[in-house]
């Protein structure tokens, strides 16, 4: 990066008259698809700044997959807010994958956990430096990176105390500009080299969120998304629960891919700790799981219409049976004295074996069942 | 012809990027998709990055998007046509 601080006027700058030309500053804006990142990269850009984003895909981003599986949010707007919000701006949107990556953060945060098992400073600690230690940024000689970041906003991260923090262990430093509460800030790099004019930045504060909304309206954007508790599913209570006890029942705080993806989908039972049933409620849900086929033991009704789950954990015929009689219970032979069920294991026949059992009542299942 | 099945989005636009990544203005790459998603995101990414939605076909099973790579530049001007062939 330093070698990139010297290079105001180099010669691809140059005009063929040797006449120094100011070439616009570069800046790499995190994109969330919320409405702070996009003011910010909006404030940026206006200066004449040329700004690009940078989306990173976690694996517990919000958007998209339960809108692709269930068929109740198969109406919702399915855009990715990340492309939206760059397709307002003009500007380019990268999407990185770092799901591998990612699993530090979220098995690991040193600073640890928020309200549930968001890692929300270790997060943007982690994206910060991503961003910054992205080879085609220095090779593209971009200059700093803006975050839509404001003091107070989020309890955990979005403090005075740690945006000096996620500066200094992201090895952003000072080329890390937060447009939004910059004046609250102490100069960055931008601001001290005359990139960017810090007074026509903003001292926004505090968890309110007026002055953005004032500030988007100026701006002219009428239609942008603000989803409460940010874009993670990290950040949902009930995701997770789900979560903490995958890793409870496999001893071990990991997960796969295939893991935090299932978590998402479907209704979860842990009858016994050795075992979990995941059951589709609607159709969507059951086409998603049926993909996983080949991976965990199945169960479906064939009697009656409505379920069909995946069996995840070791287990015996009697297990399946007792899932079996659960599954049953969120078909539409509920209310039968028998229904047929259809189990297969993963290398068997897919037509695997008939089991009819009595669906479970609702008596029967305990509230600690629930996952 | 890059194989996008089974992913949701945004991996399928992720891949078709990297995949893109490594073409030269000009060649031709045919997504296959499941994920209904793409149908707004990959035209979108392709907008902004200057490359040109040829089709994007919607069957029963699978949405097909074939993109050709444009210039590296911001030029807003991709324009996409979805066909359904849904019976």
């Amino acid at each position: 990066m330093e070698a990139i601080i010297g290079s105001l006027y180099t010669e691809r700058h140059m005009n063929n008259t040797h006449t120094p030309m100011p070439t616009p500053r570069k800046a790499v804006a995190l994109i969330s698809g919320g409405l702070d990142s996009m003011l910010a990269a909006r404030v940026i850009a206006d200066q004449g700044v040329h700004v690009e984003g940078i989306n990173f895909y976690t694996g517990f981003c919000v958007e998209g997959h339960t809108h692709a599986i269930r068929k109740k949010d198969r109406d919702k707007d399915k855009r990715n807010n990340a492309l939206w919000v760059a397709e307002q701006l003009g500007i380019k949107l990268h999407i990185i994958d770092v799901i591998e990556e990612y699993k530090d953060v979220v098995i690991n945060p040193r600073h640890g956990y928020g309200q549930h098992l968001n890692p929300c400073l270790d997060c943007k600690v982690f994206m910060v430096h991503k961003a910054q230690a992205w080879a085609w940024m220095e090779e593209h000689q971009f200059d700093f990176i803006i975050t839509g970041e404001v003091i107070g906003q989020r309890p955990k991260s979005q403090r005075k105390a740690t945006m000096p923090l996620i500066a200094r262990e992201s090895g952003a430093d000072d080329r890390l500009l937060r447009p939004l509460s910059a004046r609250n800030l102490p100069p960055t790099l931008p601001e001290k080299e005359g990139w960017v004019d810090r007074e026509r930045l903003f001292d926004f504060h505090g968890r309110s969120r007026k002055p953005q909304i004032e500030l988007a309206a100026k701006l002219g954007f009428e239609d942008f998304s603000q989803p409460s508790g940010g874009c993670c599913f990290l950040t949902d209570k009930s995701y997770s629960k789900r979560l903490a006890d995958l890793w409870q029942s496999r001893g071990r705080r990991d997960y796969e891919f295939d893991d935090i993806m299932l978590l998402k989908v479907g209704r979860h039972l842990r009858p016994r700790p050795h075992y979990k049933i995941v059951i589709g409620r609607e159709e969507g849900e059951n086409n998603y799981l049926s993909g996983y086929r080949h991976d965990f033991p199945t169960i479906k009704t064939i009697s009656h219409k409505g379920a069909f789950a995946l069996v995840d954990g070791e287990v015996t015929d009697d297990d399946l049976r007792q899932a079996a009689a659960i599954v049953a219970r969120y078909s539409q032979g509920r209310d039968s004295d028998q229904v047929q069920t259809q189990i297969t294991r993963p290398g068997q026949p897919v037509c695997g074996y008939i089991v009819t059992v009595a669906p479970m009542s609702g008596d029967e299942i305990p509230s600690s069942w629930y996952v | 012809m890059l194989d996008a099945r089974r992913l949701l989005c945004p991996l399928p636009v992720i891949r078709t990027q990297d995949r893109i990544a490594a073409l030269t203005p000009g060649d031709r790459l045919t997504v296959y998709c499941t994920d209904p998603g793409v149908i707004h995101d990959i035209p979108a990414w392709c907008r902004i990055h200057g490359h040109i939605v040829i089709e994007c076909r919607e069957t029963d099973d699978e949405i097909i998007i074939v993109i050709e790579v444009g210039v590296a530049a911001l030029n807003g001007n991709s324009t996409t046509t979805v066909q359904s062939d849904k019976g």
